[in-house]
């Protein structure tokens, strides 16, 4: 197939991943901040929402300071923010329209409503209030999107290129939901442990819609190293770190097949990455620092990326 | 009903009468009643909105009302109608083509005196990059849209040659699909020629003008200037039909002047290239510089016959308006016949005696710019108030070579579904002509609709709309009709 096409493909799922993840992310900013407040205390959970998404830079540059409003706007709507929830559904129907003949009826509708809605909705300035529902709604859509081409997409390398895009975002979507913590600092009177610092996990595994799945699988109240065991290292988390490179390596193995058995640089990488999850372990993980983990995870995932680019996109 | 429609033929006959291959239709008219129609009408609006979304989708933030507008009854044309014009568009695609030809290698027809040189070689459609090279089969106009109107019974004129990149063909096969399904019935009782193997013959066509070096099954692409171009939807859909790829300018790339495409499995040779992209567009190196839509080299690679373009490059001296009167010459010139269409007479404002004439008549002429297309920069001299007139006699007397002139005429009318009802509202015709090995048309063409009352312009970005037009086959059953 056209290398355009592969990449427009690929984009398209990294893009609709991404929405449903900076909702996600900010949900969890919402739901920490509003927690914080009803506490008494003022933290400053916006501000790590905007690093946990990578937007500080964007947002300083038109902001001075980060209130609850500008933050929610810039994340959410703005489109002068290319990550905001909708930038990626923009730029996630611009991919699919440039390869409309690659899709399936259903998937191009799944997206074409979405951003027809999208539009309707991001006519007007996103408040604390209005941005919730719009963010709930936003990841149902998604996991529309995502239905839809699981199960009208032909099994040949337009849904291998497909599939590598949605789980390499969320790969790196997970990896930035745990690091909001990181950078949640918890006031000075608020020890490790304390009610802010529960609710602060609580949140982060409601963002990736596991707090059940942690009681199922843990039985336990929360503890900081049992949750980012479960986010990076469970098989049975479907958005753990381990979980997306399961789904990457076999994508990665399937198009290698499909075109011959030819492996390149992104084959070694996924294998090399997908590897230190298999055999990691949470207590050496969080001895040398569950972020600086964390920030050597994202910065190979991007090399991940600029790799199948090299080898498959261009 | 305004004079002009008044005066004008009526395909479905004179007053009073109806055409047999028209009976079944006005018998259908007639006997439906008219809130069935209007149910039918909504339906067509309905499904045409679905089918219509797809259409909507490639023009960012386009609505339904960026649709072409469908009218639910079909226009139709006698068997004995048809053959004629079929003879006569083969005719004339030969002789244009053998005109390109004669352009760019021995220029007879200049030679002779049939055509003044500067007219060719100071027309922004000759290409001088084309002299002296010979593309496979000799054919440059592999695609035409010859554009005909209609003002009696057998009187049809060539309003126009398309020799460019000629579009709307993907309306005459959607529109096809809408009537068949609206109206199965009625369809039913008609032998109608199909029209839905166009991408077929389209794709055969292009085959057999693959490079003389491609070896076994060539690799045909459709390049397309991207997902902005408003017909970006009939490139998709011609690629989905013909199953080839549909690529843009960066997806190809020339390497020792052989053409490739970029896929996921390295680099792919590519043989025949059907481009929906001007001349000038098509490489950077050759054409326009800063066209980011074009492939660095491409023009290299065809000039040494490793790839093909169709349609070729410079085909466009054959369809400019100030070429024009003089097709009928060509069809003499080279294949020693007699034109079966004919021109509609046309005064061309370079010639100072033409252009007196023109400035004295504009209240009755239409005036189109030579360079123009789509219906804009004319002048359609009747509906115009004195003063358009006077500001474009200014212009005429400015710059006379870019202008020609012709007689308004009496566009042909069909019956029509409009707020009113049903009325009757002018048509044109633009039937489809393929040029490779040898030259094929699908029966009928995509008929143009002026949708308001009184209007000649059935232009779509100018309020037209368009009809299935149905060639029959025979006569069936239907019967003459007394009304």
């Amino acid at each position: 197939m056209l290398s355009r096409t592969a990449d427009s493909l690929y984009w398209l799922a990294r893009y609709v991943e991404r929405a449903e993840n900076v909702a996600r992310i900010v949900l969890v900013g919402h739901r920490m901040a509003s927690m914080a407040r009803s506490l008494g205390a003022s933290g400053d959970e916006w501000l790590s929402t905007l690093i946990a998404t990578g937007c500080e830079p964007g947002f300083f540059a038109k902001y001075s300071e980060p209130d609850s409003g500008a933050v929610i706007d810039y994340l959410v709507r703005d489109p002068d923010n290319v990550s905001s929830v909708f930038s990626c559904l923009e730029t996630a129907r611009r991919n699919a329209r440039a390869v409309r003949t690659a899709l399936t009826a259903d998937m191009w509708d799944a997206l074409n409503e979405t951003w027809l809605k999208a539009r309707d909705f991001a006519a007007q300035k996103m408040t604390l209030d209005t941005a919730p529902s719009f963010l709930e709604w936003v990841r149902e859509r998604s996991q529309l999107f995502n239905g839809a081409y699981d199960s009208t997409m032909l099994r040949n390398d337009a849904f291998y290129f497909t599939r590598l895009g949605t789980f390499l975002e969320r790969a790196d979507n997970t990896a930035r939901i745990l690091d909001v913590k990181y950078y949640v600092l918890l006031p000075q009177d608020e020890g490790v442990g304390g009610a802010l610092d529960y609710y602060q996990w609580q949140s982060i595994l409601r963002s990736v819609s596991a707090l059940r799945a942690y009681h199922w699988v843990y039985h336990d109240r929360l503890q900081p190293w049992l949750i980012a065991e479960l986010l990076l290292l469970r098989r049975e988390m479907p958005r753990s770190l381990i979980s997306c490179y399961d789904q990457i390596t076999r994508y990665l193995d399937l198009i290698a097949e499909a075109y011959g058995g030819e492996r390149g640089e992104c084959h070694r990488l996924a294998g090399e990455a997908h590897a230190r999850l298999r055999y990691g372990k949470i207590q050496k993980i969080f001895q040398l620092g569950l972020h600086e983990f964390l920030t050597d995870f994202i910065d190979r995932s991007l090399l991940l990326g600029g790799e199948i680019s090299n080898l498959y996109l261009t | 009903m305004s004079h002009a429609v008044a005066l004008a033929f009526d395909e479905t006959g004179l007053p009073g009468e109806c055409l047999p291959h028209y009976a079944l239709i006005r018998r259908w008219l007639d006997e439906t009643p008219r809130a069935a129609i209007e149910l039918k009408r909504r339906e067509a609006e309905l499904l045409f909105r679905r089918i219509g979304i797809t259409f909507a989708v490639y023009t960012e933030g386009g609505g339904p009302e960026r649709l072409i507008p469908f009218d639910i009854i079909p226009r139709v044309l006698a068997p004995a109608e048809w053959s004629v014009l079929q003879r006569g568009l083969v005719q004339r695609v030969k002789a244009l083509n053998a005109f390109i030809r004669d352009v760019y290698h021995e220029r007879e027809i200049l030679h002779a005196g049939k055509i003044p040189d500067a007219l060719i070689l100071h027309n922004d459609g000759f290409r001088p990059e084309m002299q002296g090279f010979e593309p496979p089969r000799g054919v440059y106009a592999h695609i035409s849209g010859i554009d005909m109107v209609r003002v009696g019974p057998a009187d049809f004129y060539v309003l126009e040659d398309n020799c460019r990149t000629p579009s709307g063909v993907s309306y005459m096969l959607e529109n096809r699909e809408a009537t068949m399904r609206l109206f199965p019935d009625l369809y039913s009782r008609h032998r109608i020629a199909p029209v839905s193997h166009y991408p077929e013959e389209l794709h055969d066509t292009l085959r057999s003008v693959a490079p003389e070096n491609c070896e076994g099954e060539p690799a045909i692409v459709l390049l397309t200037p991207g997902a902005n171009n408003s017909a970006y939807y009939e490139h998709s859909f011609l690629a989905d039909e013909m199953g080839i790829e549909l690529v843009e300018g960066a997806d190809l790339v020339v390497e020792d002047n052989i053409v490739y495409m970029r896929t996921t499995e390295g680099l792919r040779r590519v043989d025949v290239i059907y481009r929906r992209l001007d001349d000038d567009y098509v490489d950077p190196l050759t054409f326009l510089p800063d066209s980011l839509l074009g492939t660095p080299g491409l023009f290299n690679a065809y000039r040494a016959g490793n790839v093909t373009l169709a349609n070729a490059v410079g085909a466009g001296i054959a369809d400019d308006k100030s070429i024009y009167p003089f097709v009928p010459e060509m069809i003499r010139f080279y294949l020693g016949e007699t034109p079966i269409l004919a021109n509609v007479p046309t005064y061309r404002c370079a010639e100072p005696g033409d252009l007196g004439y023109v400035l004295d008549h504009l209240h009755e002429l239409v005036v189109k710019e030579t360079r123009g297309s789509g219906g804009y920069g004319m002048l359609v001299g009747p509906h115009a108030s004195s003063a358009e007139r006077a500001s474009f006699a200014a212009r005429l007397k400015a710059r006379p070579n870019d202008y020609i002139a012709q007689p308004t005429l009496a566009l042909s009318t069909c019956p029509t579904f409009v707020e009113s009802g049903i009325a009757p509202r002018h048509v044109d015709l633009r039937p489809f002509v393929l040029a490779g090995k040898d030259i094929r048309i699908v029966p009928g063409g995509l008929t143009r609709v002026a949708l308001r009352d009184g209007s000649l312009v059935v232009n779509s970005s100018q309020g037209g709309g368009t009809k299935d037009t149905w060639v029959l086959e025979s006569m069936g059953d239907a019967q003459p009709h007394r009304r």
